[in-house]
C-alpha cells in the first residue's frame, strides 16, 4: 500500500516538473503587493488591487511589453512567499534595509524614505525623543522597519504592533495610541488627503536614520533573478525619462516622492 | 532548530504568560457569571429567558475573531459616547478588550454546559429533598449544585482547553501571546521550526491542563462507588472533544 | 454616507464584496466537510482496529489536532507544507516553477484536519455506543459483513453521530474565519478590507457577525431536522 501512495505521489510531482519548461519560455511576471497599504497599494470598492505601487508596476510591465499578474499577499509573509517563488518580485513600498538585503535583492530606489510620528490634532506630545516618549503608547505595523525602529530605541514606551497600517489608523483616530510611526508618504497623504486622517497630523522631525530607513524604497527580488532585476532597473528609468513616472506620482501625490521636494 | 529556541525562549515565555493570563481570567470570571445566567435560563418566564437564549445563540453562532474586531475596532468607533459614560479607560486598552469579549464567549458556552448539568440532576433527589422539608436555598446548595458541577466538570475542562486554543487570535489586537511572540519570531527569521516549537509549547500546556483536570476530577469524586461513577458522564476522552462544548 | 450606502451593491458600496466573501467561506466549509469526514472515519477506524500501531496513531492524531490552537495548525500548514512541497520540487528539478499552496487549500487541509480530528472522537464513541448484539443476531441469520455493517450498523451510527457532528460543523463555519489571517478573501477579511477603507468597525464586523449568526441558526435548523429524521425510528418516553 505504502509503496502504491509513493509511487503516486513521485508521478505526480514528475508530472508537474516539465511544465516549468513551458512556463520560462513565455513568463508572465508575477508581482506581490501587499493591497493594505493606501495611497501605494490597496483594495477598492470594486475589491481590484489599485494604488501608485500597482500603477507603476503596470507601466513598467508595459514599457518592458510583458505581461503582469498581481498577488496579494499579507504583510508578514510577503518576503517568504517572494523566496518560496509564489511572485517574481515584490512592489510593495518597501524600505531598502541591510536587514532585507541578506534575504532579497533590491532594483534601484523608485520612492525616497523616512519615517515619521503622526498625533491626533488634539495630542500635546511635543517631544519625540525616546524620553519624551517613555510611558507614552506608539502603535506601528508589524514586522516593518517602523517596528524595528521603535523596539531598538524606544524601550520604555509601550509598542503595540499592527496586522496592517489602517489597524495603527484606525487606533490612533479613536486615541487608544498616543502616537504612531509610520512611513513619511503615506502618512503625508493619510493626514492632508484623507477624511478620517483629518483628525491627525505629523509630527516631530523626519527619521531618516539610513539604518532604519534604508535608502530609499525598492522592488525586491530573488537574489538570482539578476536579469530581471536589470531589465525592472532599466524600465524604471525609462519611465522617470519620459514622465510617465511624474503622471502616476501627480494622479496620487502632492509631492515628487522620488525626491520628496 | 535549538539556536532558535535559546534565542526566542524569554520571548515564548512571556508570550505563554499572557496567553496563560487571558484564558484563566476570562474563563474564571465567565464561571462566576454563568452559574446564576443558567439558573435563570431555566426559569419559565420567557422574559428571563428569551434574553440569555439570544445572548448564548449569538456567542456561540460567531467566530470569536469576528467577536475580538467587533469589540475591540467597533468600540474605537465610539470613543465619545464611551467617554462620556467613564467607560473608554476600559475599552482603550486592548487586553480589558479580550478579557471581555472571551470572559462573554466563554460564559455563553458555560451557561449551556451547566443548563444541561441542571437538567441532569435527578428529580428523585430533589423531590426527596422537598419532601423532608429542606429550603430551596439548601436544595441548591447541597443537592443540585453539588451534583451539576459533578456532571459538567469534564465539560467545563474541554471549554477552558478550548478557549486557551481559542485566544491565539489575541495577537490581531496587538496582544503578544504566544501564538503573537511565534509569528513575530517567524517575520524575522521566515524559520518554519518557530511554528514546530509553538505547536509544542501549546500540546504541554494543553496535555498538563488536562492531567491536572482529570486528578482534579478524580479527588472530587472520591467519595461516589462505582455504581455512582457509571452515572457520570464518561470521563474519556471522547468527553474532551467539541462533543460536550457545544452540544 | 448611511450606513444602508455602505453595504449597498456596487463600485461604493461593500456588499457585492462581503457577498463574494460569503461564498468564499461556505465553499470552504463545503469543500472540507466531505474530506474531513473521510479522514475522520478512517481514524475512527483506526482507533477501534485491532492493530495496537494503528490505535496509538490514531490516539497521537487527535490528541495533537485537539492539543493545537487551529490557528497555529493553519500557519504550520500553510507555511510549512507550502515550503516542503517547493524544497522537495525543488530538489528533484532545480528549475521547478512554483508550486502555489494557495490559502484555500491550506484552509481546507488544515481545517479538514482539525474537523477529522474531532469527527473521529465522535464516531467512536457513536460505534461503541452499538449494541453488539444486534450485529451478532445479523450474523447469525447469515447476513454478510458488509450487509451487518450497511443495515444495522450504519444507521445506527449516523444516529448517534448526528449530534455531534451537527456541532463540528457549525466549528468548522465559524473556523473558516481564521483563513482570512492567511489572506484568503472569505467573509470576515473582506470586512477588514472594507474597514481599513471606510474606517466604520463597527457597522462592518457586526454585519459578519450577524451574517455568520444566520448561517448557523439556519444549520442548527436543518441538523435538528435530520436528527428528528433519524430518530423517527426510535420511540420516546
Amino acid at each position: 500500500m505504502n509503496k502504491h501512495i509513493s509511487a503516486l505521489a513521485l508521478s505526480l510531482l514528475l508530472s508537474v516538473i516539465p511544465f516549468s519548461g513551458v512556463n520560462a519560455a513565455e513568463k508572465t511576471i508575477r508581482i506581490g503587493t501587499e493591497g493594505a497599504y493606501p495611497p501605494f497599494n490597496f483594495f477598492n470598492a470594486d475589491g481590484k488591487l489599485a494604488g501608485f505601487d500597482v500603477e507603476l508596476a503596470q507601466a513598467l510591465c508595459d514599457k518592458m511589453q510583458t505581461k503582469c499578474t498581481f498577488v496579494a499577499q499579507d504583510w508578514d509573509g510577503i518576503i517568504p512567499a517572494l523566496l518560496a517563488g509564489k511572485y517574481d518580485v515584490i512592489v510593495a513600498s518597501m524600505f531598502i534595509t541591510e536587514k532585507r538585503k541578506l534575504k532579497v535583492d533590491f532594483s534601484d530606489p523608485y520612492q525616497k524614505s523616512a519615517m515619521t510620528f503622526v498625533i491626533g490634532k488634539d495630542s500635546t506630545l511635543t517631544d519625540f525623543s525616546p524620553e519624551g516618549m517613555d510611558g507614552k503608547i506608539i502603535g506601528a505595523q508589524g514586522s516593518t522597519t517602523q517596528g524595528d525602529f521603535l523596539n531598538a530605541l524606544y524601550p520604555n514606551s509601550d509598542i503595540r504592533l499592527y496586522p496592517t497600517q489602517d489597524a495603527v489608523n484606525l487606533d490612533l483616530i479613536s486615541g487608544r495610541i498616543d502616537a504612531q510611526v509610520g512611513d513619511m508618504i503615506p502618512m503625508l497623504d493619510w493626514t492632508k488627503k484623507s477624511t478620517d486622517g483629518n483628525c491627525c497630523t505629523l509630527a516631530g522631525e523626519p527619521i531618516t536614520d539610513p539604518k532604519y530607513v534604508g535608502d530609499g524604497v525598492g522592488m525586491a527580488l530573488r537574489q538570482e533573478d539578476d536579469e530581471l532585476r536589470l531589465k525592472l532597473n532599466e524600465a524604471l528609468a525609462a519611465v522617470i525619462a519620459d514622465g510617465t513616472y511624474k503622471k502616476i506620482n501627480d494622479k496620487f501625490f502632492s509631492v515628487n516622492i522620488l525626491t520628496l521636494q | 532548530m535549538l539556536e532558535l529556541l535559546i534565542t526566542y525562549a524569554p520571548k515564548f515565555f512571556d508570550g505563554a504568560l499572557m496567553t496563560l493570563k487571558l484564558t484563566f481570567i476570562s474563563v474564571s470570571i465567565a464561571a462566576l457569571l454563568s452559574l446564576p445566567l443558567a439558573i435563570l435560563r431555566r426559569s419559565k418566564n420567557s422574559a428571563l429567558q428569551l434574553p440569555i437564549r439570544l445572548f448564548v445563540s449569538f456567542f456561540r453562532g460567531t467566530p470569536l475573531l469576528a467577536q475580538l474586531f467587533l469589540v475591540y475596532y467597533g468600540s474605537g468607533q465610539f470613543r465619545l459616547e464611551l467617554t462620556d459614560l467613564g467607560l473608554w479607560w476600559f475599552f482603550r486598552d486592548p487586553l480589558y478588550c479580550a478579557l471581555f469579549t472571551f470572559t462573554l464567549n466563554s460564559t455563553a458556552y458555560q451557561i449551556e454546559i451547566l443548563r444541561g448539568a441542571l437538567q441532569a440532576v435527578s428529580s428523585g433527589e430533589i423531590e426527596a429533598a422537598v419532601a423532608i422539608g429542606m429550603t430551596r436555598r439548601l436544595i441548591y446548595q447541597k443537592i443540585i449544585l453539588p451534583h451539576a458541577y459533578r456532571i459538567a466538570f469534564p465539560a467545563l475542562g474541554n471549554e477552558v482547553i478550548l478557549m486557551l486554543k481559542g485566544g491565539a487570535i489575541a495577537s490581531v489586537i496587538t496582544l503578544m501571546d504566544l501564538m503573537g511572540r511565534t509569528r513575530q519570531a517567524f517575520s524575522q527569521t521566515f524559520d518554519i521550526s518557530v511554528y514546530f516549537w509553538a505547536a509544542l509549547f501549546y500540546l504541554l500546556i494543553t496535555s498538563a491542563f488536562v492531567v491536572a483536570w482529570r486528578l482534579l476530577e478524580r479527588r472530587l469524586t472520591r467519595h461516589i462507588d462505582y455504581h455512582g461513577v457509571n452515572n457520570l458522564p464518561s470521563t474519556s476522552s471522547a468527553t474532551m472533544t467539541g462533543l460536550n462544548n457545544a452540544s | 454616507m448611511q450606513w444602508y450606502e455602505y453595504l449597498s451593491y456596487g463600485s461604493t458600496g461593500w456588499g457585492d464584496e462581503l457577498l463574494s466573501g460569503l461564498v468564499i467561506t461556505l465553499s470552504l466549509a463545503a469543500v472540507t466537510l466531505p474530506l474531513g469526514l473521510a479522514l475522520g472515519l478512517a481514524v475512527a477506524a483506526a482507533s477501534v482496529s485491532s492493530s495496537k500501531a494503528a490505535r496509538w496513531g490514531a490516539l497521537g492524531f487527535t490528541t495533537v489536532i485537539r492539543g493545537l490552537p487551529e490557528l497555529l495548525s493553519l500557519f504550520l500548514i500553510y507555511h510549512g507544507v507550502g515550503m516542503l512541497i517547493n524544497n522537495t520540487l525543488k530538489w528533484l528539478n532545480p528549475e521547478a516553477d512554483f508550486f502555489e499552496l494557495s490559502p484555500f487549500v491550506a484552509g481546507v487541509i488544515a481545517l479538514g484536519l482539525v474537523f477529522a480530528g474531532y469527527a473521529a472522537e465522535v464516531l467512536r464513541g457513536a460505534w461503541q455506543a452499538l449494541d453488539r448484539g444486534q450485529s451478532e443476531a445479523g450474523l447469525s441469520i447469515g447476513m454478510s459483513k458488509l450487509q451487518v455493517f450497511f443495515h444495522i450498523e450504519r444507521p445506527q451510527i449516523l444516529r448517534l453521530a448526528l449530534p455531534g457532528l451537527g456541532n463540528l460543523w457549525i466549528n468548522l463555519i465559524k473556523d473558516t474565519a481564521l483563513v482570512s489571517v492567511i489572506a484568503l478573501s472569505d467573509l470576515m477579511r473582506m470586512a477588514n478590507i472594507a474597514v481599513g477603507s471606510t474606517k466604520k468597525p463597527f457597522l462592518f464586523f457586526l454585519t459578519v457577525c450577524l451574517m455568520y449568526w444566520v448561517i448557523c441558526i439556519g444549520c442548527e435548523f436543518c441538523i435538528a431536522k435530520m436528527e428528528r429524521r433519524a430518530n423517527r425510528g426510535i420511540r420516546t418516553l
